[in-house]
C-alpha cells in the first residue's frame, strides 16, 4: 500500500472510525441488494446505509462539498475505498445520477441548476432516467426526433424515447430532443424534466430475461419550464458524448451492468462442483477447462488494463489509450463468463423458475440473458469499434457512393 | 505504456533510436540472405554490449547495471519490432538469469561478467523434442568420479551455434516427468563429447540441437543444488519467457503498425482500403488485443522484478496472450497486404515466421494455458 504521509494517516483514522460506526454489518458483501428491480430494497439496514453516507456525501467522495458531495481529494478517495475494502463495505448511492448525469451537470450545469440537483442525487433521494435512443435512433444516436418546440414561457415536448432504463421508477430525465431539424448534431439540446409532469406515459418492455429493466416513454405536449435547459440550446450533442464517456467507463469499470456477471458463481468452482476433477484435482472435461482457462486469462488481462489505465492516467502521460477499450472488452468478459457457466451448470443452468433449480442456477440463466444487452446499449459494439478505428487509428469514413 | 522511471525513458529511447537508425529490418535481411550460421550479426550485438544492455540485469558487482527487468524488456520491445537478431535474450537475460538465482560467487565471478561485456554468449539448453516441457528432461547426468558425465540430447537451443557456455537441464535421479531429480549444469562449449548440428528454421535464427555424449564435467559445475534444479529452472524459464514476450510485443506492434500504414494508403474502388468498416473493425480488434497484451507483458517484467508471488502465473498469461496476439497480426499482416505480403520482399513473410518460432518457444500457448490452471487450482 501507498505511503501517503501524515495527512491521509488522520484520513485513514477518520474513515476507519467513521465507516464502523455507521456501516451495517448485516450489509457486509450484499452490494447486490442495489441491483434488485424496483424503486430499492426496503430493508431498514440499507436505508439506514444510504442516510448514513448521503449525508456524509461519501457516495461520490470527490464531488463538491457545495453540493453535498465528499470533497475529498483523489488520494483521500483512494483510502476511503481501501478502507471501505477492509470491512467490505460498499457504496448504496448509484444509478444513472450518480454515474452519468451528476458529473455532467457538474461540468454542464449552471449554479443554480447544480445546487438544486446534485445534492439530492448524493444523498439518493431523486432516481434519473436517461431519455437518448428513440424507435428511429438506436447506434445513430443523432437522429432522434422527439420535438422539443420554445413556446416563450416554456418548452413544448412531442415524440418517444425508447430503452429508457428504470423510467417506471424514476423521478426525473435528463433527455435528448430535437430544437432544430434543419441540422442533425447541431439541433439536438439536452433538457431536464419532472417524470410526473402531464403528458408523460411510460410503458415497460419486458425482455428475454423475463424483468423489465427498460421502458418505452411517450411525450404528448408535455410543458417543460424554460430552466430545463441544460448548455446552450442546439449544444445538446456535445454534452451527450461527455455523458456516453462516463456511461461507458462505468460499464466497464463495474459500477454498471457490464460487470455484474463477475459477481456471479466463479466458473472453476462452478466446474469443480458439475463437471467433477480428475485423480489430479483438474476439471475433468479437458476441452471446457480450457476454456475456462482462457476466459480467467482474458478478465486477468482486463483487470490488468484498469490498473495500468488507471496508472497511465494519473501519472503525467495524459489519457491512456487503453480506454478507449474498456467498454468492448468489459462486456465481452462479462458475457463471454455467463456463456461458460450456463454450459458447466449444464440443464441445470437453464431452470427459469419454480422447484427444482437453486438460487445460483436461476441466476445464471438471467444474468447470461440479461448480459446480453451489455453489448447493445451505451454505444453497441460496433460503435465502439467506429470510435476506436476513427480517433484512436484515424482511418477514414467510407465514400457514400463507394461501388465495393 | 508503463509508467517508467527516467532511466527506463533514456533506455527505451536509446533502444529505440539504435534499432531505427543500426538494426532495422533490412539488417535482419542481410543476415538471413548471407546464410550466417549462427544467425546473428557480431557487430551489431557488440554494440549493444557497448551500450550496456547485456548487463541490464547483472548486479553491478559483476558489470551489470541492475535495472531490472522490466528495463530490459524495454529494450527487447524494441528489438522485436525491427525483428533484430541477436543474444540479449539468450546470453544477457536467461543464462544470465539462472547464473544469477542459483550460481554461487566462483561461478557469478567466471561468467557474469562475461556476459555482461558481451565477450560470450551464454544460452539455456532445456528442451529435447519439437515441444518445450522442462518436466519431461531425460538427459542424464550420472555421477563419474569427482563430478558427472552427461549424456543425451538437447533441441531447438538459442543460439545453439554461437553459445560458448551452456546451462544444461538434466537429470541426476528420477525419471523424465518428476520434478524432483533435476540439476542444471554449466557445460562449456568446447566440451569433449559435446556436438552440436545447427538448424535452418523459418525464421532464419541461430538455433541448434546438441548431442551429450559422455560430456565430462566437475562438480563445480552444477549449478545450485544438484537434484533441486526444479525450481531454479522454472524462476530461470519464467524470466526468459518474459523477455520473449516483451520481443514478441514489439513484432506485434510493428506488424501492427506497418498494416495500419498500408489500409491508410492503398486504394482500391476509388478510396484506401482502410474505409472498408470490414477492414476497420479488424483493425480495432488487433488495436484492443495489443493493449490488454502489453498490460500483461508489463506485469509479468513488473512482477519478476518486485518478487511477487504471482510472478509465474502472470508470466504464463503474458507468454499465452502475446502468442495468441502475434499469432493475429502476424496473420492480419499478411492477409491485408493481399499479394505483396506473400512477396519474399516485404516485411510481413519475416513477421510471421518470426511470430510462429517464437511461440513456440519457451511453451506455446497451449502449455501455458495448461500452467496457468494448474497454478490456480484447476
Amino acid at each position: 500500500m501507498a505511503d501517503f504521509g501524515g495527512d491521509l494517516d488522520g484520513f485513514r483514522a477518520e474513515a476507519r472510525g467513521w465507516l464502523e460506526a455507521n456501516f451495517p454489518p448485516s450489509m457486509k458483501g450484499r452490494v447486490g441488494i442495489m441491483y434488485e428491480e424496483g424503486r430499492g430494497p426496503s430493508d431498514p439496514d440499507f436505508r439506514a446505509w444510504v442516510k448514513a453516507m448521503g449525508e456524509k456525501g461519501w457516495g461520490v467522495p470527490t464531488w463538491p462539498k457545495a453540493y453535498g458531495g465528499g470533497g475529498l481529494s483523489k488520494d483521500e478517495a483512494v483510502v476511503l475505498r481501501q478502507e471501505m475494502q477492509r470491512i467490505g463495505a460498499w457504496s448504496p448511492i448509484g444509478g444513472m445520477g450518480v454515474m452519468m448525469f451528476g458529473p455532467t451537470l457538474l461540468e454542464y450545469g449552471t449554479e443554480e441548476q447544480k445546487h438544486r440537483h446534485i445534492p439530492s442525487i448524493v444523498r439518493a433521494d431523486i432516481r434519473w432516467c436517461q431519455g437518448f435512443s428513440e424507435p428511429g435512433a438506436g447506434s445513430d444516436l443523432a437522429s432522434l426526433a422527439t420535438k422539443c418546440e420554445d413556446k416563450g414561457d416554456h418548452w413544448l415536448v412531442n415524440g418517444s424515447k425508447i430503452w429508457t432504463s428504470g423510467a417506471q421508477y424514476a423521478d426525473w430525465c435528463f433527455c435528448l430532443v430535437r430544437t432544430d431539424t434543419t441540422k442533425k448534431h447541431e439541433g439536438i439540446s439536452f433538457i431536464i424534466f419532472d417524470m410526473k409532469t402531464p403528458g408523460i406515459e411510460v410503458r415497460p418492455i419486458k425482455l428475454i430475461g423475463g424483468n423489465s429493466p427498460f421502458c418505452e416513454t411517450f411525450f404528448t405536449d408535455v410543458k417543460v419550464p424554460k430552466d430545463a435547459l441544460v448548455g446552450p440550446l442546439n449544444g445538446g450533442w456535445a454534452i451527450a458524448k461527455r455523458l456516453l464517456q462516463h456511461e461507458r467507463s462505468g460499464i466497464a469499470g463495474g459500477s454498471g451492468s457490464g460487470a455484474r456477471g463477475l459477481f456471479g458463481t466463479p466458473p472453476v468452482e462452478a466446474a469443480k462442483t458439475y463437471v467433477g476433477v480428475d485423480e489430479q484435482g483438474r476439471i475433468a472435461d479437458g476441452e471446457l477447462r480450457s476454456r475456462i482457462a482462457s476466459h480467467e486469462m482474458d478478465a486477468k488481462a482486463f483487470a490488468l488494463t484498469i490498473v495500468r489505465a488507471g496508472a497511465e492516467a494519473r501519472s503525467n502521460q495524459g489519457p491512456s489509450a487503453a480506454s478507449s477499450i474498456m467498454k468492448n472488452v468489459g462486456s465481452a468478459v462479462g458475457q463471454q463468463r455467463a456463456e461458460l457457466l450456463l454450459e458447466i451448470m449444464g440443464h441445470q443452468g437453464l431452470g427459469w423458475d419454480g422447484e427444482g433449480f437453486d438460487e445460483a442456477e436461476l441466476t445464471a440463466v438471467r444474468t447470461w440473458l440479461g448480459g446480453k444487452a451489455t453489448t447493445i446499449y451505451g454505444g453497441s459494439f460496433e460503435i465502439q469499434n467506429n470510435i476506436i478505428t476513427k480517433r484512436i487509428l484515424g482511418l477514414p469514413d467510407p465514400l457514400s457512393n463507394a461501388s465495393h | 505504456m508503463a509508467v517508467l522511471t527516467e532511466e527506463q525513458s533514456m533506455l527505451r529511447d536509446a533502444a529505440r533510436t539504435w534499432t531505427q537508425e543500426k538494426s532495422p529490418v533490412t539488417a535482419f535481411r542481410k543476415v538471413r540472405d548471407s546464410g550466417s550460421a549462427i544467425g546473428y550479426d557480431p557487430a551489431a550485438f557488440a554494440e549493444m554490449a557497448e551500450m550496456g544492455w547485456t548487463g541490464v540485469i547483472i548486479p553491478e558487482a559483476f558489470g551489470g547495471s541492475d535495472f531490472g527487468y522490466l528495463s530490459l524488456g524495454l529494450i527487447l520491445e524494441e528489438t522485436g519490432r525491427t525483428l533484430t537478431a541477436s543474444p540479449l535474450l539468450s546470453s544477457a537475460l536467461a543464462a544470465a538469469s539462472a547464473i544469477i538465482l542459483g550460481g554461487n560467487d566462483a561461478q557469478k565471478e567466471a561468467w557474469l561478467t562475461k556476459i555482461a561485456s558481451g565477450e560470450i554468449v551464454a544460452t539455456l539448453a532445456v528442451d529435447e523434442g519439437a515441444h518445450h516441457n522442462p518436466e519431461k528432461t531425460a538427459l542424464a547426468a550420472t555421477a563419474s568420479g569427482a563430478g558427472y558425465s552427461l549424456s543425451g540430447k538437447k533441441t531447438f537451443v538459442l543460439e545453439g551455434g554461437a553459445a560458448s557456455l551452456f546451462v544444461v537441464a538434466a537429470r541426476t535421479a528420477g525419471k523424465a516427468g518428476d520434478r524432483d531429480g533435476i540439476t542444471l549444469f554449466l557445460v562449456p562449449g568446447d566440451a569433449t563429447g559435446l556436438s552440436r548440428q545447427t538448424l535452418k528454421l523459418a525464421d532464419s535464427r541461430g538455433v541448434a540441437n546438441l548431442t551429450f555424449d559422455n560430456v565430462q564435467v566437475g562438480a563445480d559445475a552444477v549449478l545450485g543444488e544438484a537434484g533441486k534444479g526444479w525450481d531454479l529452472l522454472d524462476k530461470t524459464l519464467d524470466r526468459a519467457r518474459a523477455g520473449l514476450a516483451a520481443e514478441m510485443l514489439g513484432a506485434a506492434l510493428q506488424a501492427f503498425e506497418v498494416t495500419l500504414d498500408y489500409l491508410k494508403v492503398r486504394v482500391q474502388f476509388g478510396q484506401v482500403i482502410g474505409s472498408f468498416q470490414a477492414l476497420q473493425h479488424r483493425a480495432a480488434k488487433m488495436f484492443t488485443e495489443l493493449e490488454l497484451a502489453r498490460s500483461c507483458v508489463e506485469a509479468a517484467l513488473t512482477a519478476i522484478d518486485e518478487n511477487a508471488a504471482d510472478t509465474a502465473e502472470l508470466v504464463s498469461l503474458s507468454k499465452a496472450k502475446m502468442g495468441d496476439v502475434l499469432h493475429l497480426v502476424s496473420n492480419e499482416m499478411v492477409q491485408m497486404h493481399g499479394g505483396i505480403g506473400m512477396t519474399d520482399a516485404h516485411d510481413a513473410g519475416l513477421y510471421i515466421k518470426r511470430a510462429r518460432a517464437a511461440e513456440a518457444t519457451f511453451g506455446g500457448q497451449a502449455f501455458h494455458r495448461d500452467r496457468y490452471a494448474r497454478l490456480n487450482g484447476y
